[in-house]
C-alpha cells in the first residue's frame, strides 16, 4: 500500500462517525492499559489483594463498579484487565502472522508439492470448528495465559497463509521478480526483498481487524477457566467468577463483560469500515 | 474437472479431513497428563482396581494400539465409554445432540427472520440513521461475548421482569405431570406432534432466551449480507423498470429484489450454522441446556477423554459436512464459482 493511499484510507476512516468512534475507543483503551496504575482507584486490589470487609458492595461513589466476592474494586480490576486484553490481542495475531506468513510465502512462491502440502494442511486446520481447536490445545497445554495465547495463535495462522499465498502467487509473475531471478539472486533474497514487502500490508490490515475476534475468543477460553488464572484481573475470568453472583450482585459480571463488548465492537467498527474501503479480497472473514 | 468429479473430490477431502481430525484429537488427548484409569475405577481406588481399569480401557497397550482399537470401534459406531458418566459416549452424544440441534434451529430461525427484515430495511434506507442503527446492531451482534449477553438477558427477563425462566430445557414438574412421548428428540416438535400443549408452552418459554443469545451472531452476519446484496440488486435495470411502471415499493423490495438477495443470505445461514454449533457451547453453560456444549465442558473439566474426543469428532464432522453442503449449494446457485 502506498503512502498516499494510507492517507486516503485514514481520511475516510476519520470522516465516518462509526469508525472514528472505534478509533477513539481503541486509543482510550491503549491509554488505559499503559496508565492503569495511575487510573485505577485501588491498584493493589487490581493486582489481587483481598479487601474482605467490603465484599460484594453495590456500585457507590467509592466503588463505581461495586466490589467482587473478595471485596476488590471491580473498576480497578476492569482497568487492569485492559492490559491483558491488549496483550492477548497483539500476541495472538503476532503468533498467527509468525506462523502463517512464512508458510504462505513459501506455498505461493514455490508452488507444486510444497504448495499442495501447505494448503491441504490449512484446509484441515480450517475445518476445525473455531474455538474448538483452541479449546483442545489449551486443555493439552494446561491452563494459563501463555498457553491460551499459543492455542489461539496456532488455530489462527491458516487465514494469513491463505491470504499471503494469493499475494505471493500474483507477485512472483511480476517483471521485477523475473529479472531478479534471471540475475541469479537467491530465492530467499527474492522472497525477503521483493515479495514480502509488497505482500505484507493487506495481511497486517487483516491482522489488526482480527484483534477484536482474538479478544473475544480469548475471553471465551478464560470464561471456561482455561485462560488467565486468578488473581490476575482478566475480563473473561471476572465474568466467569461473577456468573454465580449474577442474580443478587449484578454489577460483578456485568461491567467486565461490558468492557469485552465495547473493546471488541471498537475493533469491529474499524474493521468493518476498512473492509468496505479496501480490496474485496480482504472480505474473507466476518465470521 | 466435471461437476460430479469435483463433488466426489470434495467429499473425499472431507473424509480425509475428518480422519486427520480424529487422529489429531486422539493423540492430543493422550498427551494430557491425567489418570483416566483412576477416574474410571471410581472413588478411592485400590492399585488392583486401577490395574483392572487400565486393562478395560486398553491403557496398558501402546498408544498406537489404542488408536487401532478406537478406530475399529468408531467404524461400528462405538465412541467408547465415558469415564465420567459410565455411559457409551455415542448414547450420551446422541441425546445431547438433539438438545443442541433444537437450540440451533430456533436460533437460526430468529436470525433469518430478523436479519432479512433489518437487511432489506437498511438497504432501502441506505446511509440514513436507520441504516447506521442497523449497522451498529449487526456489528454488536458479532462483537457480543455470548456467555455474557446470556447473563444480561437472564437478569432482565428473569430477575427484573419475571417473564421467562432462568435456565433449563423444560420444568421437571411439567415433565412429570405431562410426560412427553419422544419421537425426534426435539421437544417443541415432539410436543406439537403428540398434542402435548403443556410441554409445548413450557419448552418454548425455555428456549427463547438461549436461542436469542445464540442468534445474535448470525443476525449480524445475515443483516450485513442481505443489505449488501439488496443494494446491488436495487441498482439493476429491471428494478428501475419496475419502478417506472409504478409497481408499489414494498412489492419491488419484497418480491423482486429480495428473491435475488435471498440465496446469498442462505449461504451465510449455512456458514453461521457451523459457527453457532460452537457458540452453543458457551450458551449452554449459561442456560444449563443439556446439549453437546454442556456435555463437552464437563468432559473437559473432568478430563473424560473418550467423551472429549467423541464430541470433537461429532462437532468437527458436522462442521465439515455443513461447509461442504454450503459450498456445493453455492456452486449450484452461482455457476461463476464452478471450476
Amino acid at each position: 500500500m502506498k503512502k498516499d493511499e494510507i492517507i486516503r484510507v485514514l481520511k475516510i476512516m476519520v470522516r465516518n462517525k462509526l469508525s472514528l468512534t472505534g478509533i477513539i475507543i481503541i486509543i482510550a483503551l491503549i491509554f488505559t492499559a499503559i496508565f492503569a496504575p495511575f487510573l485505577a482507584p485501588y491498584p493493589e486490589q487490581a493486582e489481587g489483594e483481598p479487601n474482605l470487609e467490603e465484599k460484594l458492595q453495590p456500585p457507590s461513589s467509592t466503588h463505581w463498579f461495586g466490589t467482587d466476592y473478595m471485596g476488590r474494586d471491580v473498576l480497578s480490576r476492569v482497568i487492569y484487565g485492559a492490559r491483558i486484553s491488549l496483550l492477548v490481542a497483539v500476541s495472538v495475531v503476532a503468533l498467527g502472522l509468525l506462523i502463517g506468513v512464512p508458510l504462505g510465502l513459501l506455498a505461493g512462491y514455490k508452488g507444486g508439492a510444497v504448495d499442495a502440502i501447505i494448503m491441504r494442511t490449512t484446509d484441515i486446520f480450517l475445518s476445525f470448528p473455531p474455538l474448538l481447536l483452541a479449546l483442545l490445545i489449551s486443555v493439552t497445554l494446561g491452563r494459563g495465559l501463555e498457553n491460551a495465547i499459543i492455542a489461539l495463535g496456532v488455530s489462527w495462522w491458516p487465514w494469513y497463509t491463505r491470504l499471503i499465498r494469493g499475494m505471493a502467487i500474483s507477485l512472483k509473475e511480476k517483471p521485477y521478480v523475473e529479472v531478479a531471478k534471471s540475475m541469479g539472486i537467491s530465492n530467499w533474497k527474492i522472497i525477503g526483498r521483493h515479495i514480502l514487502p509488497n505482500a505484507i500490508s493487506p495481511v497486517i490490515v487483516q491482522g489488526t481487524m482480527d484483534m477484536g475476534s482474538a479478544i473475544l475468543e480469548a475471553s471465551a477460553l478464560s470464561f471456561l477457566g482455561l485462560g488467565v488464572q486468578p488473581p490476575t484481573a482478566d475480563w473473561g475470568l471476572m465474568v466467569s467468577q461473577g456468573k454465580d453472583y449474577l442474580l443478587n450482585y449484578w454489577w460483578y459480571p456485568t461491567f467486565p463483560g461490558l468492557a469485552i463488548f465495547i473493546t471488541v465492537i471498537a475493533f469491529n467498527l474499524v474493521g468493518d469500515t476498512l473492509r468496505e474501503i479496501l480490496d474485496p479480497r480482504l472480505r474473507r472473514r466476518f465470521l | 474437472m466435471k461437476l460430479w468429479e469435483y463433488i466426489i473430490y470434495r467429499f473425499l477431502l472431507a473424509l480425509v479431513v475428518i480422519f486427520f481430525v480424529i487422529t489429531i484429537v486422539f493423540f492430543i488427548s493422550h498427551v494430557i497428563p491425567s489418570n483416566p484409569a483412576a477416574l474410571w475405577a471410581g472413588a478411592h481406588p485400590t492399585p488392583e482396581q486401577i490395574e483392572r481399569a487400565k486393562e478395560e480401557l486398553h491403557l496398558d497397550k501402546p498408544v498406537i494400539v489404542q488408536f487401532y482399537y478406537y478406530l475399529d470401534g468408531l467404524l461400528h459406531g462405538d465412541l467408547g465409554t465415558s469415564i465420567r458418566t459410565h455411559n457409551p459416549v455415542a448414547e450420551d452424544i446422541a441425546s445431547a445432540f438433539t438438545a443442541t440441534l433444537e437450540l440451533i434451529i430456533v436460533a437460526e430461525l430468529f436470525a433469518v427472520l430478523i436479519g432479512i427484515i433489518l437487511g432489506v430495511y437498511s438497504a432501502v434506507k441506505k446511509n440514513t440513521w436507520v441504516d447506521n442503527l442497523s449497522r451498529i446492531f449487526a456489528i454488536s451482534g458479532v462483537s457480543l461475548p455470548a456467555f455474557w449477553f446470556g447473563m444480561i438477558l437472564q437478569l432482565l427477563f428473569f430477575k427484573q421482569l419475571g417473564w421467562l425462566p432462568l435456565s433449563g430445557r423444560v420444568d421437571t414438574v411439567v415433565m412429570l405431570e405431562h410426560p412427553l412421548h419422544v419421537i425426534t428428540g426435539l421437544y417443541i416438535l415432539d410436543s406439537l406432534l403428540t398434542g402435548n400443549w403443556a410441554i409445548l408452552q413450557n419448552a418454548t418459554w425455555h428456549i427463547i432466551l438461549p436461542a436469542a443469545t445464540l442468534a445474535m451472531y448470525p443476525v449480524g452476519l445475515i443483516t450485513r449480507q442481505v443489505r449488501s446484496m439488496m443494494i446491488e440488486v436495487l441498482q439493476e435495470n429491471y428494478i428501475r423498470t419496475a419502478k417506472a411502471y409504478g409497481v408499489p415499493d414494498w412489492m419491488i423490495y419484497m418480491k423482486y429484489a429480495l428473491k435475488n438477495a435471498i440465496a446469498p443470505a442462505l449461504i451465510v445461514v449455512g456458514l453461521s450454522l457451523a459457527y453457532t454449533l460452537v457458540g452453543a457451547f458457551l450458551v449452554e453453560i449459561i442456560f444449563n441446556w443439556p446439549g453437546l456444549g454442556r456435555y463437552a465442558t464437563y468432559a473437559i473439566l473432568s478430563m473424560d477423554y473418550p467423551a472429549i474426543i467423541g464430541v470433537v469428532i461429532v462437532a468437527a464432522s458436522a462442521y465439515v459436512f455443513i461447509n461442504l453442503a454450503v459450498d456445493l449449494i453455492q456452486m449450484y446457485l452461482d455457476p461463476r464459482i464452478r471450476l
